[in-house]
Formats: structure tokens, C-alpha cells, sequence
């Protein structure tokens, strides 16, 4: 192997270049994840069109499909920046680690595949089809969704807890791919995203909804338009909320520098209160909702367990600790604003089942139309959490963001003409999928026939 | 031996990216062409028609290359990443724009909301194999050094043979589209689409021959080891290339497009490989070869066995998205489309 030569980087083109990758990936990230949920919900709709008869459920099914196809091919596009981005910005990291994680790349890219194919043919072969068989086109892009965010996660997995190598002088020896994978960080992780990702494309897509039954459409095409997804995503919550809490303490236990940014701990010890909010300054985390022992408790279920704190590392390798400390609180928040909404909406069903009324009043559709700019939000603080807790490592204990850039020079450049791109193309998208909420089905494919089956009231 | 297979894997990818990818490129191109709105409506419902269901599963063979690129050849990857910085991204904002607006387009119903879609569409499609073809070009003439951006990021790629690897890819992908939509059209029932399209592949097979001829002084004097290889151990390939090429004229004269296309393909896929011999097994200039750069077996191993099994989805979901938009559509809907 050819030996790399680091160069000096400029301290701007690295901003620029950890700015660039922050930007596309929290945009493709919201893609992703409606790559993930929005055909379950789909095919949902679709198969109880199928069942039921129901008109209503099947122009969901043919509404959800069409931003589907616009959102895929967005996402397709920005997923493909991605992969190019992780050359074009970290080559020392791809140079020296990428075939310690290509293989998960290598399956995400086969399940990506299978997902565009069965895409193409769910989309474009509406009519060429028997209705049972073009649902069942449908599952596998599905599987393959989920199967893809599994693939990707576990190689981000893998930078929080690398395994499956050895380093000898910088160079990578002894690599095995499947114990790099599988590393200690992938199923807590995987599961917290892809359950994230359900949530929200499901509390999004009731979001819509919302907005139609607040307007007073209160037809069964609009509620149903709300509660099949609103109801999915309120089943999901629960178990997101212990997942999560499963993958803080595996933060605690495995990335300890990372957990004591999140919870704005500098000093080692037991008896570590729970800080909620705060600002970080000198040492301390400053205007915060203290709960004595709370953070002991949580990672340990007693009082004297022992946290370690920033104190542990030095402090040129601390992260970012107010804005990773109140990111966390933002997503852990927002995960019970969910978790409320979900049990409102167990109430309100339940009651319905007694009383036979529904009992959710106007109020409920303003926490449904909240919750998926929330979820969106909870997301994005997520993943900042996740990255901005690593820093200043790529590979956590191994190599630096630093030592992983490209010391090509323009780096600025490349942020700005991205940030252009992705802000023309967000404007695009937003009003596409408004033109699209306005217009009456109209084939996706200039061949279709069967739109006339489904009036639009 | 694993890595000279990752490596023809990889190849293999690239030249069905090429061959597929690269038609629907060419199709924007001509979409382009069409002229105004009302005068390119039927080209462009044809050209839309046809690339519609079938262009994300073609673009995902570049995530497939790049992906094999850096698994495989980690080194190489970071290398030509990190110089060719500028193509790259510009290609990159291509797929993007290239993308998008084509999904913009489709769904859109306003006049001058199609156009500026459209118009975004076409331009992109020209815009992004250029600059892959650039890339190709400044890795064939060993103008990429090893090492984390060591080329220069502007000469690396604007030598002569890299701007000939750029008009080049832009006008196969441009032959390969016309070739296609000749049978598309016919299958469609619009004969007259068919001739244009068949005067255009004609047009554009002249041309790219006559670049490709020209291309060969330019690589002989400003990449004399690429012309070497050429014109020594790839020169069967290279031949074959040339009377596939020459052989499209009857062909298409005749209007068998379906062979047509086929012969198109191949007379594309042997210039592929033709670079491929050519530079064997030198990856980066001077030194830095298949051997030197391949990752560990220990990784090449699973990486081909997981590629095996997913091929074993793969192929036949392919074949069927591929033959199922080839056929006509159910019976009912031409009778429907008819009375409309």
C-alpha cells in the first residue's frame, strides 16, 4: 500500500468541509427516513384499499406513492452525494479505514438497488399489474429500506466503537470486515434509527392531515389521512423511548466522553445530578434544572454509581459540550411530547371503544400537526448528538477529523456552491409536494388508466 | 487474484453505468435538442416515457463503483477524490440537479414550471458525464498521483485528453439514448419519433467516430503510455470497437434497432475495457497497482460473496423492471387510451 502523506490543512477549509458534510447529511438524513417510512405507510394504505373497497384508502395509497416517487429520487440524489462526499471531504479517513467498513457500504449499496427497482416497478406499474401483485411489489422496497438504513448506520456505528483492525504505523492490518460491522455501537443505534425513522415519516405524514382537518375537511379521506400514520407512529414511540434509553446507557458504558458532553458532566464521581438545560461555562453547566442524583440513577439504577466525567480526557478532546448537551435534551423533550400525543391518542381510542364517540378534541390536531416538525426536530438533534459528541474524533480514539480532510484547497467553495444547490433544491421539493397536496391524481405515468376509479372529493 | 476480480467486478459496474446510466444521460441531452415546447412535446413525453421507471436503478451503478472504489482500492479512491476534487463535485451537483428536476418535472403541470424543470433536467445531463469523463480522463493519462490531494486540482483534469474524455462520454451517451429510443419509439407506435431518432444515432455515430479518431493523435501525443496500451494489448478490443461502430450504420439504415441497440452496447463496452487492458495493472501512475493498492483479502472475500448473493435478487429483479416496461402495457389500457 501507497503510504499518505498528510498535508497542513487550513483550520477554514476544515470548517467548511465538516459544514458541507453537517449540511447535506442532515438533509438527506429527513429523505432517508421518509425513504424508510413513507412506503410502509403506502402499502398499508394500498392493502386496505384492496380489502376494504375503500376509496378513501386508496387515494392515500396514490397520493402517498406520488410524493414518494419525488422524494425517493430526491433522496437517491443527495444519498449519492453522500458517497462522493466521503472521498471529496474525508479521504484520509476512506483512504485508510474504507475497506474496514465497505462491506456494510457494499450491502447497503445492493439493498439501495433493490429498493430503486422495485420502486420503478411500484410506481410505474400501477396498471400493469393485478392489484394484489402490485402490492406485493411494494414489500420489497420496504425490506430493502430498512435493510439499507441497518447497513449505513452500522458503518456510522463503527466510527463510535471501531473494531476488526489493527494499526500498525498507519496502516490498517488484520481486517475483519464482519467484527468491524457488527461492532459493539450498531444495535442500539440501528434500532434507535430506524424506529426514528418510522416515526417520522408517520407523525410528517399526519402533520399534512392535521393541517386539512384543522381547516374543517373532516372528511374520511383527511382522517384517516391523520390517524393511519398518527397511530403507527404513537405504537412506535414507546419503544423508542426505551431504545433510547438502551443506547444512552450504552453511551455511558462505551463512550463515556460522549455521555459526559450530553449530560454536561466535568468532573468525575457518583451522586451526579441530571441537568436539564444550562449553558456551559468554565466548568460547570450554569442555569440548569438540576434533579440531584438523576444521572446515577439513570445510568445505573443507584445513587453511588460512579459517572466519569469530561475531566477524564483533555480538554483539547472534549466535544462541543453546550450544544451537544442541549441537543440532547432537545431530542429526549421532544421524545415525551411524542410519547404524550401517543398515549392522548390510546385515551381517546379507548374511550371511543366505551362511550362509542370519539373524544379527541380540536386541541389534539394542533399536538398531531406539531408533532412532525417535532419529530423532525428530534431527529436532527439526534444525530448532532451522535456526531458532535465523537468530536474532535472521525473514528473515536483513532484518527481526528483533522487528520481525515482533503488538503485540496477551495473546500469554502465547495460549501457554498452546496449550500446553493440544496437550497434551490428545498425550495423546489417544498413546492412540488404542496402542488402535488393541491392537485387531483393525475397518472403518474402517461399510461395509467385506472385514475378515473378514484374521485377526489 | 481476489483483487484483479474486485477489480472486474468494479469494471463491470462502470460499464453498466455507462451503457444504462449513460443512455438516460444521452436522452436528456436530446431532450435538450428537442426544440420549443410544443415542437419537442412528443420527444420529450417519448424521452420521459422511456428513462421514467428504470433511471434510479441505473444510477445506483455509480453508488456501486464508488462504493467497490473504496472498498476494494481505499487508496486509490482517496487519491482520485481528493485531486479530482473540482470535476467531481461539479459532476456531483450535476446528479443532483439532474435528479430532482427530472422527478420536478414529472409531477409538474404548469407550462412554465416544466420548462424550467425541464430545462434544469437537460442541461445537467450534458453537464454531468463531461465532468465523469474528465475523471476518466485524467486517471487514464496518469495525471492522478498517489497520495491525499497531491495533483493539481485544476491541471489534473483540463489536459487535452481529459477534455476528449469528456466530450467523449457526452456524445456515446448521446449515440447510446438515440439507439434506444429508436426501438422505443417503434414500440410505442410513433414511427415518425423513430426516424428522428434514428437520423440523430446516425448523426452521432459520424461524430463520436470521427472524435474517437481524432482523440487518437491527441492521446499519442499527450498520453503516450495510454496509447501504447491502446495500440498494443487492448488493440483487438479497440478494433472491435471500431467495426461494432462501423457496423451500426447498416444497421440502423435497415432499422433493426433491437440489434441495433445491442451492437451500440457492445461497441461501447469494448472501449471500456479497452482502457482497462491498456492501464493493467497500473491503476495510478507511476506505480501504484492492482496488488499495491487492493484491500486485504480478508475483506475482498466477504465483499464478493455478499455481491454474489445480492446478485442472485438482483439480476432477476433487474431483468423484470427492464422487460416489464418493455412490454406493452395491458390490453384494457390501449383500448382506454385510444377512446380518450
Amino acid at each position: 500500500m501507497t503510504g499518505i502523506v498528510l498535508a497542513v490543512v487550513r483550520p477554514g477549509d476544515l470548517a467548511a468541509a465538516r459544514a458541507q458534510m453537517g449540511f447535506s447529511l442532515a438533509w438527506h438524513i429527513v429523505l432517508a427516513c421518509l425513504g424508510v417510512g413513507l412506503p410502509l405507510l403506502t402499502v398499508l394504505a394500498e392493502w386496505r384499499g384492496i380489502r376494504t373497497g375503500d376509496q378513501s384508502y386508496r387515494l392515500l395509497a396514490r397520493r402517498w406513492a406520488r410524493a414518494m416517487g419525488v422524494l425517493f429520487a430526491v433522496g437517491a440524489v443527495s444519498g449519492t452525494i453522500l458517497s462522493f462526499e466521503m472521498g471529496l471531504l474525508w479521504p484520509g479517513l476512506m483512504g485508510t479505514f474504507g475497506q474496514v467498513i465497505g462491506l456494510p457500504f457494499a450491502m447497503e449499496g445492493i439493498a439501495f438497488f433493490i429498493e430503486a427497482i422495485f420502486l420503478g416497478i411500484y410506481l410505474y406499474a400501477w396498471d400493469r399489474l393485478e392489484p394484489r401483485k402490485h402490492v406485493l411489489t411494494g414489500l420489497p422496497i420496504i425490506v430493502a429500506g430498512i435493510a439499507s438504513a441497518f447497513f449505513v448506520v452500522c458503518a456510522n456505528a463503527w466510527m463510535n466503537q471501531p473494531r476488526g483492525f489493527t494499526l500498525q504505523d498507519g496502516r490498517v492490518t488484520a481486517v475483519q470486515p464482519w467484527a468491524a460491522m457488527f461492532n459493539p455501537a450498531a444495535p442500539p443505534q440501528t434500532v434507535h434509527m430506524i424506529l426514528a425513522a418510522v416515526m417520522v415519516a408517520c407523525f410528517l405524514t399526519a402533520s399534512v392531515y392535521a393541517v386539512a382537518l384543522l381547516r374543517g375537511r373532516r372528511d374520511r379521506y383527511h382522517r384517516l389521512g391523520f390517524f393511519l400514520p398518527l397511530t403507527i407512529g404513537a405504537v412506535v414511540t414507546p419503544v423508542q423511548i426505551v431504545v433510547g434509553d438502551w443506547a444512552a446507557r450504552f453511551v455511558a458504558n462505551y463512550q463515556p466522553t460522549k455521555l459526559a458532553a450530553m449530560e454536561g458532566v466535568y468532573h468525575t464521581g457518583t451522586h451526579v445530578p441530571l441537568t436539564i438545560g444550562g449553558i456551559a461555562q468554565g466548568d460547570r453547566l450554569r442555569y440548569g434544572l438540576e434533579i440531584p442524583d438523576g444521572l446515577s440513577l439513570l445510568v445505573g439504577y443507584s445513587p453511588d454509581t460512579e459517572i466519569r466525567g469530561l475531566d477524564q480526557v483533555p480538554r483539547d478532546r472534549w466535544p462541543p459540550v453546550t450544544g451537544v448537551h442541549l441537543a440532547f435534551d432537545l431530542m429526549v423533550g421532544v421524545g415525551f411530547f411524542l410519547l404524550l400525543v401517543a398515549v392522548w391518542l390510546a385515551v381517546g381510542a379507548f374511550l371511543r371503544r366505551r362511550r362509542g364517540r370519539f373524544l379527541l378534541p380540536r386541541a389534539f390536531w394542533v399536538f398531531g400537526l406539531v408533532a412532525g416538525p417535532a419529530a423532525v426536530v428530534a431527529l436532527e438533534a439526534g444525530w448532532t448528538v451522535t456526531e458532535e459528541g465523537r468530536q474532535p474524533w472521525i473514528v473515536q480514539g483513532v484518527m481526528s477529523v483533522r487528520d481525515a480532510v482533503n488538503p485540496a484547497p477551495g473546500l469554502m467553495v465547495g460549501l457554498w456552491l452546496v449550500l446553493v444547490v440544496y437550497a434551490g433544491m428545498t425550495v423546489g421539493v417544498v413546492y412540488v409536494l404542496r402542488r402535488l397536496a393541491k392537485q387531483t391524481p393525475v397518472p403518474v405515468a402517461p399510461q395509467e388508466r385506472d385514475v378515473e376509479d378514484y374521485p377526489v372529493t | 487474484m481476489l483483487a484483479n476480480l474486485t477489480l472486474a467486478v468494479m469494471w463491470v459496474g462502470l460499464t453498466c453505468y455507462a451503457l444504462f446510466a449513460g443512455a438516460d444521460f444521452g436522452a436528456g441531452a436530446w431532450d435538450l435538442l428537442a426544440g420549443g415546447p410544443r415542437r419537442g412535446a412528443e420527444q420529450r413525453a417519448l424521452i420521459e416515457h422511456s428513462i421514467g421507471p428504470v433511471w434510479e436503478a441505473n444510477h445506483v451503478w455509480l453508488i456501486f463503483v464508488v462504493v467497490l472504489l473504496w472498498t476494494g482500492f481505499p487508496p486509490v479512491f482517496a487519491a482520485v477524490m481528493s485531486t479530482l476534487y473540482l470535476p467531481l463535485t461539479f459532476a456531483a451537483l450535476g446528479i443532483i440537479a439532474r435528479g430532482a428536476s427530472f422527478a420536478f418535472r414529472k409531477v409538474s403541470s404548469e407550462p412554465r414550471l416544466r420548462q424550467v424543470f425541464g430545462g434544469l433536467f437537460a442541461g445537467s445531463s450534458v453537464v454531468t458525464p463531461f465532468f465523469l469523463g474528465t475523471v476518466a480522463g485524467a486517471v487514464a493519462t496518469g495525471r492522478v498521483p498517489p497520495g491525499l490531494g497531491a495533483g493539481n486540482p485544476y491541471t489534473s483534469w483540463t489536459g487535452p485528453s481529459s477534455l476528449l474524455g469528456g466530450v467523449l462520454a457526452v456524445l456515446a451517451c448521446a449515440y447510446l439514448a438515440a439507439v434506444y429510443l429508436c426501438q422505443d419509439a417503434t414500440r410505442s407506435g410513433e414511427p415518425q419519433l423513430a426516424e428522428a431518432f434514428r437520423r440523430r444515432a446516425l448523426a452521432t455515430g459520424a461524430v463520436t467516430g470521427a472524435v474517437a479518431l481524432a482523440g487518437i493523435a491527441i492521446l499519442h501525443s499527450d498520453a503516450p503510455q495510454l496509447f501504447a496500451g491502446l495500440t498494443g494489448r487492448a488493440l483487438p478490443l479497440v478494433i472491435f470497437s471500431a467495426v461494432a461502430g462501423a457496423a451500426e450504420f447498416p444497421l440502423l439504415w435497415r432499422r433493426h434497432y433491437v440489434t441495433a441497440r445491442v451492437v451500440a452496447a457492445l461497441a461501447v463496452t469494448a472501449i471500456l475495457w479497452g482502457w482497462a487492458v491498456a492501464q493493467y495493472p497500473v491503476l495510478l501512475e507511476p506505480n501504484v497497482t492492482v496488488a499495491a493498492s487492493a484491500a486485504q483479502n480478508s475483506v475482498l472475500a466477504p465483499t464478493l460473496v455478499a455481491l454474489a448473493v445480492g446478485a442472485v435478487i438482483l439480476v432477476p429483479s433487474l431483468w423484470w423492471l427492464y422487460s416489464l416496461f418493455q412490454q406493452r402495457p395491458r390490453e384494457r389500457t390501449r383500448t382506454l387510451r385510444a377512446m380518450r
